[in-house]
């Protein structure tokens, strides 16, 4: 119970207060474990015990990441857990090494592959949601089958298909534009959108068409406003699928300018002259963005994982 | 399409106002749906199925690249499973596969039942305890290539020293490589399913817990007798989708240990992509892929086949 609502059930005297406070206690069946519904300081104290484990070993190599990216770490020896001697000079180290190159190479292929994916995948399940034709079922059992076929399993026949792109005969080995094409369809992204899109009436459609809405303006104006809430999970999943691309740049990179920054970081790692410190600060840079953008779009991100479209 | 639908009365009116298929109007449905997949099935059939028919070819083929390719039937799979290599790495990767999944579903189970529950604390624990989930491989390997250094002065080292354990080489022994791999591993992925668990216990009735409770039921028993068999569902989808990524493991283990060492952690991919990649022999390293994609297949049916089967006992 809310406590909001508690006030407008309870009441705002002594009372009430007194009454909202027993209700505020919480419900033992509340979850499967009643871990909360333990009474007194008993129940505190296992609550703290566990959470604070659980959070020491899941939270606490980011911490330790965190912290140590600051610090004048020169060895893995060195790390610890509380901030020793502050410094930026890792993030200096960092830059000197290109890692903001790096970076901007990462930024580009994410940007440019999510609008592309994003683009595809809003097209294609368009098709797959508001029409019937024939050759659907088969449309649908090779987006599935995509799924089954990762970059990692395609890499050695993909690396020659990126050196010389069929019917246009293009090298895109050695240049971003490799790593950017490839992530353009996503079967998990288009099965997302083909679910969201399968919810907005029909009626909608239909009364666009009445006012002599075409196909695109259809799809532009009446569909895609609707289905916002698809379009955020769609972006929150594909970023973090673009972003931790390791294989493909991979194969595409031929010079560590074209290195995305988790590939540069273990090129950081293999250079001995630098200390443990700026691979630290190159991982923190890594780890930020797709970071910031989860704590933004936890709502969507949870929304994806909860849509069946997971199943894959 | 709409037209084909009933719809109600109070909707006749403008469902009967639609252009009646004229020759044009028919053409128009039958290549707009297309027109819209086109470009979705184009980087398909480029990126995805036009490689998968290229393996399938090279795998029968003694590839050289400005020599002219030279068909050798079967002898690229006959080389796969007779080298000693090849048949480590497979070993490895359904240990990593199988450990990996299992390891993350039960700690990931744990990690839920910990931390379920509609408290405001407990939403901050379960963001931060989700991080591993949404870092990159890349930063996460080399965040425990810290933690793991192998000297006894190294984090984990110092760690596991406090209770009279270590210290451990961790990831540059042959005994002890396997088992970091897949500590890294499951640290990065039961997050991932504990999120998928949570969603899962969250559609568990309520009052049932109160029901065996005043049948005399302790939280275990809740647990076992109330809460598992309504996840079976939620299980069925982590295990394919882990089914699906187990098996091509790659990164986490070229970051790590590159398969090290002397091959105590050598998976296909790493394998198949040191062959290819690095040795030019095209030929064997796509029998390898094509063996692991054969895996992939066929253990997704068999995965979905078993879910289905037991969606329809219950």
């Amino acid at each position: 119970m809310t406590s909001t609502t508690s006030l407008i059930v309870f009441g705002n005297d002594k009372k009430g207060v007194k009454l909202r406070n027993r209700a505020k206690r919480r419900d033992p069946f509340e979850s499967a474990l009643g871990l909360g519904g333990i009474p007194g300081i008993w129940g505190k104290v296992v609550r703290f015990v566990i959470y604070a484990v659980v959070l020491f070993i899941f939270a606490g190599p980011i911490y330790i990441l965190l912290v140590n990216a600051f610090s004048a770490v020169p060895s893995p020896a060195n790390v610890s857990l509380i901030p020793t001697n502050f410094t930026f000079d890792n993030f200096a180290g960092a830059l000197n090494r290109n890692v903001f190159t790096y970076l901007g190479n990462s930024f580009i292929v994410v940007g440019f592959g999510l609008v592309l994916q994003i683009l595809v995948s809003v097209s294609a399940a368009y098709a797959l949601s508001r029409k019937k034709f024939p050759g659907m079922q088969l449309v649908m059992l090779l987006i599935l089958s995509t799924m089954m076929l990762p970059e990692e399993i395609l890499a050695i026949p993909l690396s020659l298909v990126l050196a010389d792109v069929p019917i246009i005969h293009v090298n895109l080995i050695g240049s971003l534009v490799g790593m950017i094409v490839p992530v353009g369809a996503w079967g998990f992204s288009i099965l997302v959108m083909t679910e969201f899109m399968k919810e907005v009436p029909i009626e909608l459609e239909e009364a666009a068409r009445i006012d002599g809405a075409g196909e695109l303006r259809t799809f532009w104006n009446v569909i895609l406003p609707l289905t916002r809430p698809g379009l955020g999970v769609i972006t929150i999943f594909g970023f973090n699928m673009i972003w931790d691309q390791y294989m493909l740049p991979l194969l595409v990179a031929t010079d560590s300018a074209q290195y995305t920054l988790p590939l540069a970081l273990r090129s950081l790692r293999s250079d001995e002259t630098l200390g443990i410190g700026v691979v630290l600060a190159g991982a923190v840079l890594a780890l930020l963005p797709s970071l910031i953008i989860f704590l933004c779009m936890q709502k969507q991100f949870m929304a994806g994982l909860n849509s069946g479209a997971v199943k894959g | 399409m709409s037209a084909t639908l009933e719809v109600p009365t109070a909707r006749r009116l403008s469902s009967g106002r639609r252009p009646v298929a004229s020759p044009a109007g028919k053409l128009k449905r039958y290549v707009m749906p297309w027109l819209f997949l086109a470009p979705a099935l184009v980087l398909f059939i480029v990126f995805k199925f036009i490689p998968m028919i290229d393996a399938i070819r090279m795998s029968f083929y003694d590839v050289q690249p400005y020599l002219g390719d030279e068909w050798v039937g079967g002898e690229n799979y006959a080389a796969v499973f007779s080298d000693s290599s090849f048949l480590g790495a497979i070993g490895n990767t359904v240990i990593l596969a199988v450990g990996t999944t299992a390891g993350s579903m039960l700690i990931g189970m744990v990690l839920a039942l910990l931390l379920e529950g509609t408290a405001k604390n407990l939403w901050v624990i379960r963001t931060a305890v989700f991080i591993p989930a949404v870092a990159a491989m890349a930063v996460v390997a080399e965040i425990w290539r810290v933690l793991m250094y192998p000297a006894a002065s190294g984090p984990m080292n110092s760690l596991i020293g406090l209770f009279g354990f270590g210290p451990s080489e961790f990831l540059n022994s042959a005994d002890s490589s396997m088992i970091s791999v897949l500590i890294v591993g499951i640290w990065k992925s039961a997050p991932y399913d504990m999120m998928i668990i949570l969603a899962g216990l969250a559609g568990v009735d309520r009052t049932l817990y109160e029901a065996a409770a005043l049948d005399g039921a302790g939280p275990l028993r809740r647990v076992w007798s109330v809460t598992f068999p309504q996840l079976k569902g939620v299980l069925s989808i982590l295990i394919t989708l882990a089914a699906i990524r187990g098996l091509r493991v790659f990164t986490e283990v070229f970051l790590l240990t590159n398969g090290g060492p002397n091959g105590a952690t050598e998976v296909l991919m790493t394998l198949i992509y040191k062959l290819g990649l690095e040795r030019g022999e095209l030929g064997i390293a796509s029998a390898g892929s094509v063996v692991l994609l054969v895996a992939t297949v066929v253990l997704t049916v068999l995965v979905r086949a078993a879910g289905r089967k037991k969606k329809g006992a219950s």
